[in-house]
């Protein structure tokens, strides 16, 4: 695995990170529901299942 | 209940359903990533190796793939087979297993590749919607295969540049491209896990001395290069003569199309250009990759049948035509054994002293009346010298 590749690891983790910080904050159902949508490729690739 | 309970019980469960739906998405990806996919080895084949014997660089990595060499009693050429370059064009891969489970030589070595690629076989096509995985039926049951992509997995190869700048020849591709194996040839041996692959075959067809290179594709019916052998200007005399033989008495069309020296990075071009080999590049038609499908599923992929294309031909609109029937995986494979048959003939008339005579392997009209999954052998019967998997 590339250095490159790791820094990738890295972003998607933090990215996944500001989500679901987002989702903990979030008082309207609409965003909770987008961003538990959105989250699952982040973790999905973190776990480097897809 | 205060509004904060409600609040808190509200986020539970969806939090609870996104964990649900991650759970059974991550195990259907792990599973179609992890299918085993066996090869019961014809007699003929007399020893196999990997390709990372060729290039020590890509030895351990996914892509470190089973190379079968099938040698026959007198010496003379060598040919090498090379199935799933894209492993989502599946009649190619079918076609070089039906080679590695039934053929067998009496002069000369055939090497087979079954996947070339590994690792874009274990991935879809993204928004695709492609079928995991797909089932040839056969007389023991049936044979199951993973669907794969055009792509190396991006979890073997990430990320993508903004542009693909090939090597040597420095030509801008686009970016998805660096992992296309087919986008990366000659390959480069410090280069990215795609780039190695294609390396490590230019490796293997200098240290064979391989004569000939046949690359097994397809392509979608409004794509202009389709049916057709795509030929080095080295192979131009022997793919024009095997279309004309072809088109004569196979039953079915192929046309013969030059290699474009501007067009960098491909099989035809990049072998014919750094190895000794004559390259060839093979396309039949695949109805599940024009765009303008409909439903995509398992039944299209192995029957070929789309309604949206039958009237997509009926305006003019595509290169290869198409009706009720479809392009079922029969003819579409066996497009592929008959066209390297009547090739391995030619080259032998032409070459008596670098004769490959193959035996064992249905033809055109052999596959569409047997199926494909009557050349398929059952792995639960084979002897364990004979099982081998993808």
């Amino acid at each position: 695995m590339t250095a490159v590749t790791i820094l990738y690891y890295l972003l998607s983790a933090y990215v996944a990170f500001i989500i679901i910080w987002n989702l903990i904050k979030s008082k309207k159902w609409q965003e909770e529901l987008l961003y538990i949508i959105i989250v699952i490729p982040f973790i999905l690739r973190i776990l480097r299942l897809k | 209940m205060t509004a904060n309970q409600a609040h808190l019980i509200r986020k539970t469960i969806f939090i609870s359903l996104g964990l649900l739906m991650t759970f059974f998405a991550g195990i259907s990806f792990h599973q179609s990533r992890h299918i085993k996919e066996p090869v019961v080895l014809s007699s003929g084949v007399k020893t196999s190796r990997t390709l990372g014997q060729y290039f020590s660089g890509i030895k351990g990595t996914i892509n470190d793939s089973n190379v079968y060499i099938l040698e026959g009693e007198r010496p003379g050429g060598t040919f090498l087979v090379l199935g799933g370059t894209h492993p989502e064009e599946p009649a190619g891969r079918l076609a070089a297993w039906i080679f590695a489970e039934n053929a067998v030589l009496e002069q000369g070595r055939l090497l087979v590749i079954l996947s070339a690629n590994r690792s874009g076989s274990t991935a879809t096509r993204l928004g695709g919607a492609y079928p995991p995985d797909y089932t040839i039926p056969t007389s023991w049951g049936g044979q199951k295969f993973r669907m794969g992509d055009r792509w190396s997995n991006p979890l073997d190869q990430w990320p993508d540049p903004e542009v693909y700048i090939h090597y040597p020849s420095g030509q801008e591709l686009a970016y998805v491209d660096i992992r296309n194996l087919n986008r990366t040839f000659p390959g480069r041996p410090n280069g990215t896990l795609t780039e190695k692959t294609s390396y490590a075959i230019t490796q293997l067809i200098r240290k064979e001395d391989v004569d000939v290179v046949i690359d097994l594709h397809e392509a979608e019916l409004q794509y202009p290069v389709i049916s057709t052998i795509v030929a080095h200007q080295k192979g131009q005399d022997l793919a024009a003569m095997a279309s004309m033989m072809i088109s004569g008495t196979e039953g079915f069309q192929i046309g013969m199309e030059n290699s474009p020296p501007e067009l960098r990075g491909l099989s035809h071009r990049e072998i014919g250009d750094h190895t000794n080999a004559i390259p060839l590049l093979l396309e039949s038609p695949e109805p599940m990759l024009d765009a303008c499908r409909g439903k995509t599923g398992r039944q299209l992929l192995l029957e070929g049948k789309d309604e949206f294309l039958v009237k997509a031909n009926q305006h003019g609109l595509l290169f290869e035509k198409i009706d009720q029937k479809g392009w079922p995986i029969e003819k579409r494979v066996g497009r592929h054994t008959s066209t390297i048959l009547q090739i391995s003939e030619l080259w032998t008339a032409d070459h008596p002293g670098k004769a490959v005579i193959i035996t064992g392997i249905p033809r055109y009209s052999d596959v569409i009346k047997n199926g494909v999954g009557a050349y398929l052998h059952d792995p639960n019967k084979a002897s364990p010298d004979q099982l081998k998997w993808e």
